[in-house]
């Protein structure tokens, strides 16, 4: 394609490129391979000490669960919002298309503070009756889950409406007239359809989980060995001058975002053939 | 080519639906656990924010705002946020013009790349800057503790936002107005400012947008960073984080409700900003 353009002096090219290049090196990849370099800087010494320490292995733990049931959970009502923001009309529908996108832009502290005062076991909204049932939803994984889901809601939707929308309805509508239920109309026509929207609206939703930190911070407690996620690890090591954990932990989330990054450039392509 | 990841102004496509039918039993029943379980978690805390803000009156809220540390902490987080918009822009679209005009080896890395700061955990973030850039540097610059490095970690977190707005766009842009305007005498940089940039400017808005209400609401990555000095490098996110530790909630909520107006404002803009391209479109 370029080729078929018209083409900028040389000169200008070069330039370009080279300032594109420097810049990017030196604020991402020239950092980020430091993290690397920290961490092996022993060998594996680093990384070994950290996985046995019961801080670390408890916090990796514990993000694992948090993001992957904030995964799903986004998944089902990513899913759902997208098919009726797109499919169905109903009053409301601009401002909730428009809400939907909010919480890219609320700081996580925020969001943080939000939930705390809903879900305050003491002080909240709603925190002392549902305390009073046995539920707690504060200093506790609901509570991590609910603000990881938040920080990431838009993230499937954004990935599955454009679609929907491209796709169109006919088939649906064939299907639906040849005696399909909605169930399977959804499984053999709309499903395959939006499957790779859907597997990068996860992966990017599983790395922003995997990573949430201002809004957990504030929700969590910050227990150690109880609500301590992976990112408070870091924070936490780093400033308790057990550094080598710190960096060795950072490489492990860095090397989680890094592969979810990866596997959605590879998928991407797929898309327009 | 990998497409945006965060495709804020993703053009939008020719749709071949028909007019969307309206709520069936299912469907409505879907849409209303969809609405208790959005407000649930979205609307009835953010809105409790608001609520909590005005709880020690337009005084309370008042003399929170005009604190002078949390004054000096939200003129440095606008102003830091803007600054970084500056960069973008002109740093966005150089980078979103390299990648789709120009073809070199490893390309398709630096394309990758790109997303790299969208997907790493903010406080890693801040971290990777630190280790470059902080006491032990390797190159012996060190911003830590400055407001250099709130500069840093928002340029950082922000870069990916307006290079993915402008990418698909640039991409979509046809050769021949540029082979027009060439073969009617213009040169190229008159080409660039009269043919092309007037076609990136929705896209570099949208993203511009998005990069100022996501260097508003920054919080991870200053954290290691920047020392979170009082009156020197705390922004914004931090000082809710401090009236909050300290039991102040209405204090936390005041300014909570501050940021959430910035980011309520940038979303209305961006929607405007969309549906004046999809018209032309």
């Amino acid at each position: 394609m370029a080729s078929a353009r018209l083409r900028e002096p040389a000169g200008v090219r070069w330039t370009l490129r080279v300032i594109t290049i420097a810049y990017v090196f030196l604020l991402v990849v020239w950092p980020v391979s430091l993290v690397v370099k920290y961490t092996f800087e022993d060998g594996l010494t680093a990384l070994s000490t950290s996985l046995s320490d019961p801080a670390v292995t408890t916090a990796l733990r514990l993000t694992a669960l948090v993001a992957v049931t904030s995964v799903i959970l986004n998944l089902v009502f990513g899913v759902g919002i997208s098919l009726l923001l797109v499919r169905y009309e109903f009053p409301g529908k601009r401002i909730l298309s428009a809400l939907i996108d909010l919480p890219l832009s609320v700081s996580p502290v925020v969001v943080g503070l939000a939930l705390l005062l809903v879900f305050n076991p003491r002080t909240g909204l709603f925190g002392p009756g549902l305390s009073a049932a046995g539920i707690e939803v504060i200093f506790a994984s609901p509570g991590m889950i609910m603000a990881t889901v938040f920080v990431a809601l838009p993230l499937v939707i954004r990935e599955v409406v454009p679609v929907l929308e491209e796709i169109g309805d006919e088939q649906e509508q064939a299907s639906r007239s040849l005696g399909a239920n909605a169930v399977q109309t959804f499984r053999r026509i709309t499903l395959p359809s939006i499957k790779w929207a859907v597997v990068y609206g996860v992966v990017l939703s599983l790395a922003r989980s995997l990573g949430e930190y201002g809004a957990v911070k504030v929700v969590s407690g910050n227990i150690v060995e109880q609500t301590q996620t992976a990112t408070l690890v870091v924070e936490s090591k780093y400033q308790g001058f057990e550094q080598s954990t710190a960096y060795a932990t950072a490489f492990l989330l860095a090397a989680a975002s890094v592969i979810c990054i990866i596997v959605v450039s590879i998928l991407r392509p797929k898309e327009s053939s | 080519m990998s497409q945006a990841v965060i495709s804020g102004g993703r053009p939008a496509r020719k749709r071949r639906s028909a007019r969307p039918g309206s709520l069936t039993i299912v469907s409505g029943l879907g849409l209303g656990v969809a609405l208790v379980w959005f407000s649930l978690l979205v609307l009835i805390p953010l809105a409790m924010v608001v609520a909590t803000s005005g709880e020690d009156g337009w005084e309370g809220f008042w003399g929170t705002l005009t604190n002078s540390q949390t004054l000096s902490a939200v003129r440095l987080t606008v102003v830091q946020a803007f600054l970084v918009t500056l960069l973008n822009v002109v740093m966005g679209t150089m980078i979103a013009w390299v990648l789709v005009r120009d073809r070199f080896p490893g390309k398709r890395i630096l394309d990758v790349v790109i997303d790299i700061p969208f997907a790493l955990p903010t406080i890693v973030a801040g971290l990777v800057l630190l280790s470059l850039y902080g006491p032990q540097s390797p190159l012996g610059v060190d911003v830590a503790n400055t407001r250099i490095s709130v500069f840093m970690a928002l340029a950082f977190v922000t870069l990916p936002f307006i290079v993915r707005t402008v990418q698909p766009v640039l991409e979509e842009l046809e050769a021949d107005v540029e082979e027009a305007s060439a073969s009617l005498g213009a040169n190229r940089l008159t080409t660039f400012r009269r043919i092309i940039l007037p076609s990136l400017v929705p896209a570099i808005a949208a993203g511009a947008a998005l990069s100022f209400a996501r260097g508003i609401s920054e919080y991870g990555s200053l954290v290691l960073l920047s020392g979170n000095l009082p009156n020197r490098t705390e922004v914004a996110s931090v000082r809710v984080l401090t009236y909050i530790e300290n039991g102040d909630a209405a204090s936390a909520a005041t300014v909570a409700t501050l940021m959430l107006v910035v980011a309520l404002f940038v979303i209305v803009a961006l929607d405007l900003i969309q549906r004046r391209v999809a018209r032309r479109g």
